[in-house]
């Protein structure tokens, strides 16, 4: 009964368009777009002052102004984590293939699969941003410092967003209050996960891997 | 009862589980290539053509697959790739105009 | 023949509103883009008459020389918080207004996408606007310019909280920006009417929807440089520290500002090019000439306006490379901006014309722009800028540009669609009155600003000394002033007289061209009590004279096919006939079976969660706790609130 009103409701919601695609969908990937220009500021901050630090910690191995400074990456350690969230991108496609196909079960296992797989992500940059800071390196030590910290922080803070949502439609599905026929915010949620997923793609290439 | 799967206009079939993990697969294996090359001294003069190429494959996957734009409508793909290379055209011109495009 | 309703979901009884509000409240919670747009436009109004207060002080004190009226660093704070009023406060919320309240009905559409989030856009603009101008209150308002130069406003040179306002303050009002961006650029796309083809979208709707593309990637990169600026005051990073041992560039903040604030400044003329091209031809009783030419010009400048951002910057030493690729650029810029000048002027030549004040507005959009345009390819040219910069002559040409343009383009679309809005029309002879004293006043203060500006008059300057031959022209320049704000006097008076007694204007008292005039004035809740099938441009006019099919050679006989959720359920083949007014003008929604969105609570909620959130970092973290709560708080609520719409 309560499927019957739901699928109703949500019936009634299926507003004619002129290009048939949901006003929502269409609303998301513009946000994407512009977010686009948000990250793509602040990594070219990054890259303009790239080499320009006159002192402190440097991301790999270096020699300014004649001081000595071991590097601060780990890149073995960062690969594993941004393995862990290229997963987490799998895992959430395949939450949202659950929902369409009405497996409510599948869905929530792989929401908080996608949603551990984020902490975990973020969790080891705290940890990692923890040893950077030990060799010190800090928002204010240089202009290191101030581009990575910044560029790593909002993607940090995108991807804690992420997980707030993540959490938010599991307690909603347990609720029992996200039908199949809503599958749309599961699969606008997805398309936010796996842009800041595609973000630290570039990350990871440009601020740890990228040679002098 | 609605649990089929709505195909938007001009928008294709999905791709199931299956393809999904074989995608993640490439992703993983992108990634290990990536840090492998980083290691390889003789590699070194090229590591930064092939770093950009891997990840520009490896964001090429997520958004067409993951993010479904190679199966939905072409609006999305537009909207999405329009920001980019504006961001991009932008970046590389600030790189220029800051005398650091090539460091 | 049979007329199809065309709603693409079956009628059915509605649900009677869950939520109703009266009164104050109703306007709080309103998500009614008509009367969201009037918000916009009084509000943007009230801060019009404190912009130009500030003006006011401003030319009272430069009137003659070593005047001692207004201290330095108040003067620094008059002309920061004149220029930022203006372009965030003013120009750009007033274009808002007009979004809101004619795009949807242009289109044929019963609302704009997110109603809710449009009401957001609107209380963000509130609340940021305040906060903006608490600075006021605290004797610390921004004081380096409405762009801010780095390093003037790092903590070391500029300690006090006024260009923690001013950034944060714009963090906030950027943010209403963008959500009205999304949601008029997603509302263009998905929600014409159908037979409404892009290309059969009146001129205006179309700069609303190039100007949202341009919010959508130019308010991103504000955005991070306003971040920058506010980390660098409070949390000790080196983004435009230019310290020995820090080595950071103040260069970079130029940079980041300036590739937002050149598309800025076609987001601020857009608009009104928009408005311009729907006045002229109604007031010509002739389409406009090269419509096509018109929208591809527009795009063309949305793309290029990207492209020119250095012409801010060449006094700053990058080099002749850089300095000649964006001459060429700006040079380019100005050549889609003049072709529509052409096409405006072909659209008047020939044409029946009819003298109203918004006409007159129109027309003196054309001429003023021209000038305005005119300084400014002098600007592109480098050798020529390096001796204009930094003068009078800049401050000529961007208020004949922003004031003479965009302004009086603004005015036009006021005077043209006061009547739909209110249902009154603005009294004419007191319209032409104000025109006159406007047009007179506005060139009598900026016109000889150019020649300050070639006597070396510098700008950003509280005072000046005797004998630099430049007393003639600021006495003149401030006797303008004056005359100006005569101008808007008179303005409010023909706006409280309309209200109060004006004539009552039908649904099209112009004889004019596109939809929103084939409604009442005032508009129901619903707008159109039936959704009108669109055969050709100019739409309305096509439906009032169906047997002169306009040049695209489309017919009433047109076969539009109906799309319901990306599946073709059918072919409408008539026009509603044009001659009746909607008959159920003054049926409710309900019993049309038409459901409008309830208000809502929680985007008034959300936007002062979010301006306390800014704000705490001012007047305490406790502050930023309670707005992060309301936000969320707000945010959840919203997302979970039934909307019946």
């Amino acid at each position: 009964m309560e499927h019957a009103v739901a699928t109703a409701h949500a019936a009634e919601h299926e507003h004619r368009t002129s290009t048939g695609l949901d006003n929502r969908k269409l609303v998301m990937w513009a946000f994407l777009a512009s977010d686009c220009l948000f990250f793509g500021s602040f990594i070219s901050a990054y890259m303009i002052y790239r080499g320009r630090s006159p002192s402190g910690p440097c991301p790999h191995e270096c020699v300014l102004n004649g001081v000595h400074y071991d590097g601060v990456f780990n890149i073995p350690y960062t690969s594993v984590s941004a393995f862990v969230l290229l997963m987490s991108s799998l895992t959430m496609v395949l939450a949202l293939a659950a929902i369409q196909r009405g497996n409510h079960r599948g869905l929530r296992i792989w929401l908080l699969a996608t949603a551990l797989l984020g902490s975990v992500f973020v969790g080891g940059q705290y940890f990692e941003f923890t040893t950077f800071y030990q060799k010190g390196l800090s928002l204010s030590s240089n202009l290191f410092g101030t581009t990575f910290f910044v560029l790593t922080g909002f993607h940090g803070a995108h991807v804690t967003v992420g997980i707030i949502m993540l959490l938010s439609l599991l307690l909603t599905s347990l609720l029992g209050r996200l039908p199949a026929s809503d599958s749309l915010t599961v699969e606008l949620t997805g398309l936010y996960w796996h842009f800041v997923d595609v973000v630290w793609i570039v990350i990871f290439t440009v601020v740890y891997l990228l040679p002098m | 009862m609605a649990t089929h799967q709505e195909i938007e206009p001009g928008g294709h079939a999905h791709p199931g589980a299956k393809e999904y993990v074989l995608v993640a697969v490439a992703l993983g294996f992108l990634t290990g290539i990536e840090v492998a090359v980083y290691y390889i001294d003789a590699v070194r003069p090229w590591l930064a053509h092939l770093l950009i190429i891997l990840s520009a494959v490896k964001f090429f996957l997520v958004a067409s697959f993951f993010m479904h734009l190679k199966f939905d409508n072409r609006l999305f793909s537009s909207l999405f790739v329009g920001g980019l290379i504006l961001a991009i055209s932008l970046g590389i011109s600030l790189l220029a105009l800051f005398h650091n495009l090539f460091v | 023949m049979a007329t199809t309703v065309v709603h693409g979901v079956p009628a059915t009884a509605a649900p009677p509103q869950t939520r109703v509000y009266r009164g104050i409240w109703s306007w709080v919670t309103t998500v009614d883009h008509k009367r969201i747009g009037v918000l916009y436009g009084v509000t943007a109004f009230a801060f019009f008459l404190i912009g130009g207060l500030e003006a006011l002080l401003i030319r009272t004190q430069l009137a003659v020389p070593n005047n001692t009226l207004i201290h330095p660093d108040l003067y620094n704070q008059l002309f920061t918080m004149h220029g930022t009023t203006m372009i965030f406060l003013v120009v750009m919320p007033l274009s808002v207004a007009f979004f809101n309240i004619v795009v949807p009905l242009q289109i044929g559409a019963r609302d704009v996408a997110f109603p809710r989030l449009n009401a957001l856009s609107y209380w963000i603009f509130v609340t940021g606007g305040i906060f903006l101008n608490l600075g006021w209150l605290l004797g610390a308002s921004p004081n380096a310019g409405w762009f801010s130069y780095a390093n003037l406003t790092e903590r070391a040179y500029n300690p006090g909280p006024g260009q923690d306002f001013w950034a944060l303050g714009l963090l906030v009002l950027g943010t209403a920006s963008m959500a009205g961006a999304f949601n008029f650029a997603v509302t263009i796309i998905n929600m014409r009417a159908p037979g409404m083809s892009l290309m059969r979208m009146p001129v205006f709707t179309w700069m609303t929807f190039v100007t949202s593309f341009l919010i959508i990637f130019a308010f991103p990169i504000i955005t991070v440089a306003l971040i920058e600026l506010t980390f660098d005051r409070h949390f000790g990073t080196n983004f435009f520290n230019a310290a020995a041992g820090v080595d950071g560039d103040s260069l970079l903040w130029w940079h980041m500002f300036w590739l937002f604030g050149h598309p800025e400044v076609y987001i601020l003329i857009l608009p009104a090019m928009g408005i311009v091209s729907e006045v002229l031809p109604v007031f010509s009783r002739k389409p406009l000439f090269g419509y096509a030419v018109v929208v591809y010009s527009g795009i063309a400048i949305g793309f290029v306006s990207f492209g020119v951002w250095v012409h801010h910057m060449f006094t700053t030493g990058l080099g002749p490379v850089a300095n000649a690729v964006f001459l060429t650029t700006t040079m380019a810029v100005a050549v889609p901006t003049g072709v529509k000048i052409f096409n405006w002027i072909a659209t008047l030549w020939g044409g029946s014309i009819r003298l109203t004040t918004a006409m007159l507005y129109a027309i003196a959009f054309v001429s003023m722009f021209t000038i305005g345009g005119l300084s400014g390819v002098s600007h592109a040219v480098v050798p020529s800028d390096w001796q204009q910069h930094g003068t009078y002559y800049i401050v000529a040409h961007f208020h004949y540009v922003l004031f003479g343009g965009a302004i009086m383009g603004l005015f036009a679309g006021i005077y043209y669609w006061w009547p739909k809005v209110t249902g009154r029309l603005l009294d004419e002879k007191l319209g032409k009155l104000q025109f006159w004293v406007m047009l007179i006043g506005f060139n009598v203060t900026f016109g000889p600003m150019h020649f300050l500006g070639m006597d070396g008059m510098p700008r950003r300057v509280f005072t000046y000394p005797e004998g630099m031959g430049w007393d003639l022209w600021n006495m003149v320049a401030s006797i303008g002033a004056y005359l100006m704000a005569f101008g808007v006097l008179l303005f409010i008076h023909n706006a409280a007289v309309s209200l109060r007694r004006g004539q009552p204007a039908g649904g099209d008292p112009w004889d004019g061209r596109t939809l929103e005039w084939s409604i009442p004035s005032p508009p129901p809740a619903y707008n159109f009590a039936t959704i009108p099938v669109v055969h050709g441009r100019d739409a309305w006019w096509l439906m009032k004279h169906p047997h002169r099919a306009e040049r695209e050679g489309t017919t009433d006989t047109d076969r539009v096919d109906l799309q319901v959720a990306g599946r073709h359920v059918g072919v409408v083949e008539t026009p509603d006939d044009p001659s009746r007014e909607s008959p159920a003008a003054y049926e409710d929604a309900h019993s049309l079976g038409i459901h409008l969105p309830d208000g809502s609570w929680f985007p008034v909620i959300t936007a002062f969660g979010l301006t306390f959130f800014a704000a705490g970092l001012i007047f305490g973290m406790w502050l930023s706790g309670i707005g992060l709560l309301m936000m969320v708080f707000g945010a959840y609520a919203w997302c979970y609130e039934p909307i019946n719409g």
